[in-house]
């Protein structure tokens, strides 16, 4: 058994691309501001140091031609790793990202695959107002050809980015911008995890609470709220947005038979409707009452704090749905 | 003048010729309802492939637009591959998956058939920048129309390419206009090269009907290329003899300037040239057409007796097949 060590959530991506630097000289870095400056959100910060400009390569500002380019280089035999500083500014890089990456393998007959691993931040709390702020990864998770990972524990930033190294196709990693200072405790030979599965992060007997990245931990708080009044909530951590990983919700499910889907996208064709839909389809006969969702309110993010907050799904919003519903049957 | 040694330029004649039949028969199968979706064809346009793809070796890259049959042809995938493909049929070069806007060849190192105008542009750029990062003497030829350089991704691959001194031939196809746009409607500044100037890139412009002229100008560039010098944008003038598409009804331009711009025909153009210096008689172009015609007739035929993939593969190729 190795010790754990005390971390956080940025120390944790870090530890994942120094290690895929240091074990596979196919592997670098690339994006706005990822050398020099040591990355937007501090993730990069003394790497150009270590492993150099050639493979800490700092970007124009240009998302659709550096994340093209990353295409190309996958194309060409190495695992770029491609930083875009935020998910609204990967709407630039929506075509390379949707119209090439997406698609080489199938037009071409499955010839060329596109071993690519695209990183962003992703998500509100830090007041970044309506263009740095917004939840699209629900979006990506409707584009076949990709796999789209939310990591939202140490574990899982840790783990998460080797693996996806290793995997054939174009991988999207959306780390939540609030998640960055986390601490927390980590093994200190923890490695690659499985990108595949979904995993119940507290077990309970009453109700299923399906979630992802930084709605993880408001669920959490949520559960152990309840918990105090007798309601025993499951916590789903739902890792992979694409493929979904259908079977660890349905078995829970079938055990607890209430579904609340927390997702800080909006409403409106999302995710969570998505998810909503599945369940109807595969499980409707094991539902006491209908699936209900928390999403985003449908606003472009707003700057003020008291509307940010408003505008999100909250630990006290959580505990409220869980209790109404819990009433109903 | 290498362009005149005879072997080397009754190749360039039949794959200029193969191109051009092979096209028309395309646009006559098209009309058939053999082949569907869209079909852009590059007659007239023959002598900028064929005189690119001589300056380039079996371990560079090409990337193309969906304008592509040409370069397909000139790089070496066989008529049959394409034709197939085009039908729809599983012996096509991407399994029917892509056809004519999507051909794609992992064998001759062809990388699209990239049907976003300007998006294959940083494909070029990455192919090009893992050469130079696992230190491999290649180069990568990117092909694309005037319409590209009013895209955002031209001016971002350009940058990309020359602050990274990266081994890619940008060729830009000018044949004037943008679909059915005329350059001088849609840049500010309508000469192509010249724009190399503001990325301190390399450039030169060369008439694009004279496959000699064409294949000198590639072969500087590749030179300037393979020396480390970085990257060259070469802009070819020329000109598209057919519609844009097969639904085109060409109110943009007049039959006159089509009709001008035929008589400077890039095969007909080598014809003469090669007539003149006693290198090409009547008999022997007749027999290079016969070959091409036949070559064509053979693509139909395997086309014809391909067979369509079943439908129980729809998913396949969505995401990499991985041995159990």
């Amino acid at each position: 058994m190795s010790t754990a060590q005390k971390t956080t959530y940025r120390e944790a991506v870090k530890q994942a691309i120094c290690e895929a630097l240091r074990r596979d000289p196919r592997v670098f870095l690339m994006g706005e501001d990822v050398g020099h400056y040591g990355g937007c959100y501090a993730v990069s910060k003394g790497l150009l140091a270590e492993f150099g400009p050639e493979r800490i390569r700092d970007t124009p500002l240009c998302e659709s031609g550096f994340v093209g380019a990353g295409i190309g280089a996958a194309l060409g035999g190495m695992r770029p790793i491609v930083e875009v500083m935020t998910v609204n500014f990967s709407l630039l890089a929506l075509d390379q990202i949707v119209n090439t990456a997406a698609t080489l393998l199938h037009m071409s007959g499955g010839q060329f695959n596109v071993p690519i691993v695209i990183r962003m931040a992703t998500g509100a709390g830090k007041q970044l107002a309506a263009q740095h702020a917004h939840s699209f990864e629900g979006w990506y998770a409707h584009i076949p050809g990709l796999r789209v990972l939310a990591p939202a524990t140490l574990e899982d930033a840790r783990g998460m980015l080797w693996t996806a190294l290793e995997d054939p196709d174009p991988v999207l990693i959306f780390e939540n911008n609030t998640l960055y200072n986390m601490e927390g405790e980590l093994a200190e030979n923890a490695g690659p995890v499985d990108i595949d599965t979904a995993r119940i992060r507290r077990p309970g007997r009453d109700l299923t609470l399906i979630t992802y990245s930084a709605s993880l931990f408001k669920c959490l708080e949520a559960a152990t709220i309840l918990a105090e009044e007798g309601i025993e909530a499951e916590v789903i951590d739902l890792r992979s947005l694409r493929p979904l990983d259908d079977a660890t919700y349905l078995a829970s499910i079938a055990r607890t038979h209430r579904v609340l889907i927390v997702d800080e996208g909006w409403r409106s064709g999302s995710l969570s409707a998505e998810i909503s839909a599945r369940i109807m389809e595969q499980a409707f006969y094991d539902l006491d009452l209908p699936v209900e969702r928390l999403c985003s309110v449908e606003v472009p993010m707003p700057y003020a704090k008291h509307m940010e907050e408003a505008a999100l799904p909250q630990v006290d919003s959580i505990v409220t749905t869980v209790r109404r519903m819990m009433h109903h049957g | 003048m290498k362009g005149l040694d005879k072997d080397h330029a009754i190749r360039q004649l039949r794959q200029m010729l193969l191109i051009r039949r092979f096209e028309e028969k395309s646009a006559e199968m098209y009309s058939a309802m053999k082949i569907r979706g869209f079909l852009h064809l590059y007659i007239g346009e023959e002598a900028v492939a064929v005189g690119v793809m001589a300056a380039l070796g079996p371990e560079d890259a090409v990337v193309a637009t969906y304008r592509e049959h040409g370069q397909a042809l000139a790089r070496g995938m066989s008529a049959n591959s394409i034709m197939a493909e085009m039908y729809g049929k599983v012996e096509g070069c991407c399994r029917g998956r892509g056809g004519s806007m999507h051909l794609f060849d992992a064998a001759t190192r062809f990388y699209g058939g990239n049907a976003i105008v300007g998006g294959g542009l940083p494909l070029a750029v990455g192919l090009a920048l893992a050469d130079s990062m696992q230190d491999r003497k290649r180069v990568t030829s990117c092909f694309f129309g005037d319409g590209a350089v009013a895209e955002g991704d031209f001016h971002e691959a350009m940058n990309l390419a020359a602050l990274w001194k990266l081994p890619v031939l940008f060729v830009c196809e000018n044949n004037l206009y943008a679909m059915g746009t005329a350059l001088r409607y849609t840049e500010a500044n309508q000469d192509i090269a010249a724009k190399g100037a503001a990325y301190g890139m390399a450039a030169a412009a060369v008439d694009g009907m004279d496959v000699v002229a064409v294949e000198a100008a590639a072969r500087v560039a590749v030179d300037h290329i393979q020396a480390g010098k970085g990257p060259y944008l070469l802009e070819c003038r020329t000109y598209r003899f057919r519609p844009h598409s097969m639904f085109d009804t060409e109110l943009y331009r007049t039959k006159e300037e089509v009709e001008q711009w035929k008589q400077r025909d890039p095969i007909e153009l080598l014809v003469g040239r090669l007539t003149e210096a006693g290198l090409l008689t009547e008999s022997e172009r007749a027999a290079l057409e016969h070959e091409v015609a036949a070559e064509v007739e053979a693509a139909v035929a395997f086309a014809e007796a391909g067979t369509w993939e079943a439908v129980e593969d729809l998913t396949r190729f969505v995401t990499t097949e991985r041995r159990a």
